[in-house]
């Protein structure tokens, strides 16, 4: 007789769910591997013609691994994740209180996002700034990854900061690709 | 009595029984039908050897229909009555039309419904039912051709449909008599029939140029696994827009001006043939009579490159997007597919091939490559390949959000978002014993609610009655596989979960396409009732299928008492279905649903655990 366990799937957290420990770094291709191991197994195209209830659980059960590979994928979404995880909660209204350095940088790169448009070749321009907020980014993740690959004794707090960190620099990011949306409308 | 046939473990209930599923390309200007025999995929033809079904509609003052060619034929002398291209129509409210077209070809009336209905001699229709009739002739002819009853189609969509668009699309396979097992998107239907999965591992980019619309599509193919990275597109953009530009360039030449209509359409048509003779030849000799006067003008290839080349470039900027939404540079793309009647023209291969720095895909045919795809992807969900890995994995094409207060959208659920997503947003109210609430639905990528295309207004109804701000109401947003979406309602508080009644304010109501289904059929009562039973009795046969197999796979999972109840259950749907009742078998099957949760939810869990242990699908169905 199989485990008779009843929902138990819908209570494991996203490691779990993948059989994968609890860390920053991530088997990425393990990680997709095993995540389509499971989209076949559960998938709403492998119930398509079965009962009205197995095509309703196959959807709650796809859509349940299709969010926690979404969140495990992502760098940055798993690092909050893990941080969650741990007990932090984020308060996306709250200010933290950032480095000056890091403050300094930003006010630069944002400076040079608005003076973009007067630019003669602000495409150019445009793929620098997000060049830089790419190189940004990654060092931000690289710190998180030193903190978060022992979530139990990492130091939450600086965790968190870096986390307001990303934050801010995806806020630019996303202010940028909409510059760029604008130019490319343009053409 | 029937009971449940067992059969000898590893043998399904009927064995070798192939089930018949096709695969349909709902087009604006074509519709195909495909099917997959003898393990090759291909299109179907009427009994005159046609494989393509002219999307136009005929309706007679007699209230006959006609379809295709012989609807065509109509066109010119009696246009009001003769509906083409309604796919733009589908999903659409009348607004939204007359924003599209200053100038509505039809008699367009708003009636109380949400859809837009069409007047013609035969009595009102909607875009739904023009569809509806489309699709009938081709499940007609499916049935001709291989001999029996479909157990169910999958009917393609461009992948930059909205909710409103698919729903209608769904409604219109519901409307013909179908069983829609899934909508699937134009360009992954493409990628599969070029039997993508089967070659090597990689990114491809599909490349659908259309008629009026344009997509690109993103994919990521891994062991028979098509994972969608990003989609993006103009629906606003096609073959008829280089029409447009030639056509006026001709005019331009021969010094004509615009007032005249059915000089415009002469000139359209010359416009297009020349296109298409571009396609082969390097000049192509356009003539135009007016008033008596004939005139002619030559277009060179070249020509025709210069004139279209803004608007190539203009698809190309999707492209860029979609590859930064996908987060894919440009190198790592393995192959290009080229989908749609505008692909054809050698331009836009050249400068596709320039962009993304390879010469694109064509050798399945543009027009038919979607319906093939359809149809591969059909007989795999009616289960007549357990060993096939095919998988696609789609997303969301546009952000689906919600009105906050000061026109802003709050995006729920991100474009490029991998289906079936659910997301819940918590709501509460603002008055003390508030017990309804509306919720404003959208879709797009803009900030502000004007911007976006409006979904709807779901309404929550039967909220309990609470102190202002106390109540915590749960909306959960759930797009399905077909890329659906549902909006369910529950208040955490009181945990009064199915009281809260959602309703959204667009598309077809349940009382509608009853109506509509009446209105279809001409000895109505008889036949709607004959038509019911018939779609509840194939449905119990089928669930009675599915489960005879699972419990052959499964039946361990259950205790005795569970194998017996579920049993039970089973005798008397299996019972009941060889009677006339057919609200009697419904409620068969939801008793049956009901008993067997426990098992269905064990089984999937059981699945997840198998999946992970190591023990893929394949080696699980084996035995089959």
């Amino acid at each position: 007789m199989t485990s008779l366990a009843g929902n138990a799937v819908l209570t494991q957290n996203h490691f779990e769910l993948f059989s994968l420990p609890v860390s920053f770094d991530l088997d990425l291709q393990q990680l997709s591997a095993n995540f389509r191991a499971l989209q076949q197994s559960v998938h709403p195209d492998r119930f398509a013609n079965a009962s009205a209830q197995e095509k309703r659980l196959s959807v709650q059960r796809a859509a349940q691994i299709n969010e926690a590979y979404q969140t495990l994928k992502s760098p940055q979404r798993r690092a909050r994740y893990i941080l969650e995880l741990q007990g932090v909660v984020f308060d996306d209204q709250s200010n933290p209180v950032m480095e000056p350095m890091f403050l300094m940088q930003q006010m630069e790169l944002r400076e040079a996002l608005s003076g973009l448009k007067s630019k003669a070749n602000p495409e150019s321009e445009l793929d620098k700034i997000l060049a830089s907020l790419k190189v940004a980014k990654k060092e931000i993740l690289t710190q998180l990854a030193e903190q978060l690959n022992t979530p139990e004794t990492a130091d939450l707090d600086k965790a968190s900061q870096l986390m307001h960190e990303l934050q801010f620099l995806d806020k630019l990011q996303s202010e940028s690709e909409a510059i760029e949306e604008e130019l490319m409308d343009r053409l | 009595m029937a009971l449940i046939q067992i059969s000898e473990p590893g043998q399904s209930t009927k064995p070798h029984e192939r089930k018949l599923a096709v695969g349909i390309d709902l087009g604006t200007t074509n519709s195909l039908v495909a099917a997959v025999r003898s393990g090759q995929a291909a299109t179907l033809a009427d009994e005159k050897g046609e494989h393509l079904l002219p999307s136009v509609v005929y309706y007679a003052k007699d209230k006959t229909r006609l379809v295709g060619k012989e609807a065509r034929q109509h066109q010119i002398s009696d246009p009001l009555n003769t509906i083409s291209s309604v796919k733009r129509y589908m999903g659409r409210t009348l607004d939204d039309i007359k924003a599209k077209e200053p100038s509505l070809h039809y008699n367009f009336i708003q009636t109380d419904s949400t859809v837009p209905r069409i007047k013609t001699q035969a009595g009102e229709v909607s875009a739904i039912e023009v569809s509806a009739e489309i699709l009938s002739v081709l499940k007609k002819r499916a049935e001709l051709t291989l001999g029996d009853e479909l157990t169910g189609v999958v009917i393609t969509v461009p992948a930059y449909f909205d909710d409103a668009q698919r729903q209608a699309t769904k409604d219109a396979g519901t409307l013909a008599g179908l069983n829609v097992l899934r909508l699937i998107n134009e360009p992954t239907a493409a990628a599969v029939a070029y039997g993508l999965d089967k070659s090597s591992d990689g990114v491809i980019a599909v490349y659908d140029l259309g008629g009026g619309t344009f997509d690109i599509s993103i994919l990521r193919v891994t062991q028979g696994v098509f994972e969608v990275l990003a989609t993006a597109g103009d629906t606003a953009l096609g073959g008829d827009d280089f029409d447009h530009v030639i056509a006026n360039w001709i005019k331009q030449q021969l010094g004509l001006d615009n007032s005249d209509k059915s000089l415009n359409n002469q000139v359209l048509g010359a416009a297009c043939q020349a296109k298409q003779t571009l396609t082969t030849e390097q000049l192509a000799n356009i003539e135009i009579e007016h008033n008596g006067i004939k005139a002619t003008v030559e277009l060179s290839l070249e020509q025709l490159n210069t004139l279209i080349d803004p608007l190539i470039k203009k698809t190309l900027m999707p492209c860029r997007r979609a590859l930064r939404d996908a987060q894919i540079e440009l190198d790592e793309v393995k192959a290009v597919v080229m989908v749609g009647g505008s692909t054809r023209v050698p331009r836009v291969r050249d400068r596709v091939g320039d962009y993304f720095k390879q010469p694109p895909m064509i050798d399945i045919n543009p027009d038919t490559v979607v319906a093939i795809g359809a149809a591969i992807q059909a007989d795999v969900l009616v289960g007549n390949k357990a060993d096939s890995d095919l998988l696609l994995l789609d997303v969301v094409p546009l952000s689906l959000g919600l009105e906050t207060m000061g026109d802003l959208v709050e995006k729920i659920i991100p474009r490029n978002t991998t289906i079936p997503v659910t997301r819940a947003q918590d709501f509460t109210t603002y008055k003390d014993g508030q017990t309804a609430m509306s919720i404003h639905v959208v879709q797009g990528e803009r900030e502000l609610v004007s911007d976006c295309r409006s979904l709807g207004r779901f309404s929550l109804k039967g909220i309990p009655p609470l102190v202002a701000g106390s109540a915590r109401i749960r909306v959960t947003f759930e797009v399905d596989a077909d890329g659906l979406l549902h909006v369910s309602a529950r208040e955490e508080t009181t945990g009064i979960e199915s009281g809260i009644e959602v309703k959204p304010s667009y598309g077809l109501t349940d009382t509608e396409i009853e109506k509509m289904l009446l209105d279809s059929m001409e000895h109505a009562e008889e036949d709607i009732a004959a038509r019911m039973l018939h779609e509840q009795q194939v449905e119990a046969d089928r669930v009675l299928e599915a489960l005879a197999a699972a419990l052959d796979d499964d039946g361990d999972m259950l205790s005795t008492e569970e194998r017996q109840s579920i049993d039970t259950a089973a005798e008397n749907l299996a019972k009941l279905k060889t009677g006339n009742d057919d609200r009697a078998i419904k409620q068969a099957m939801q008793e049956l649903d009901k008993v067997a949760e426990v098992f269905v939810s064990r089984r999937m869990d059981s699945n997840i655990r198998k999946a992970m242990a190591g023990h893929n699908v394949d080696e699980f169905n084996a035995q089959d």
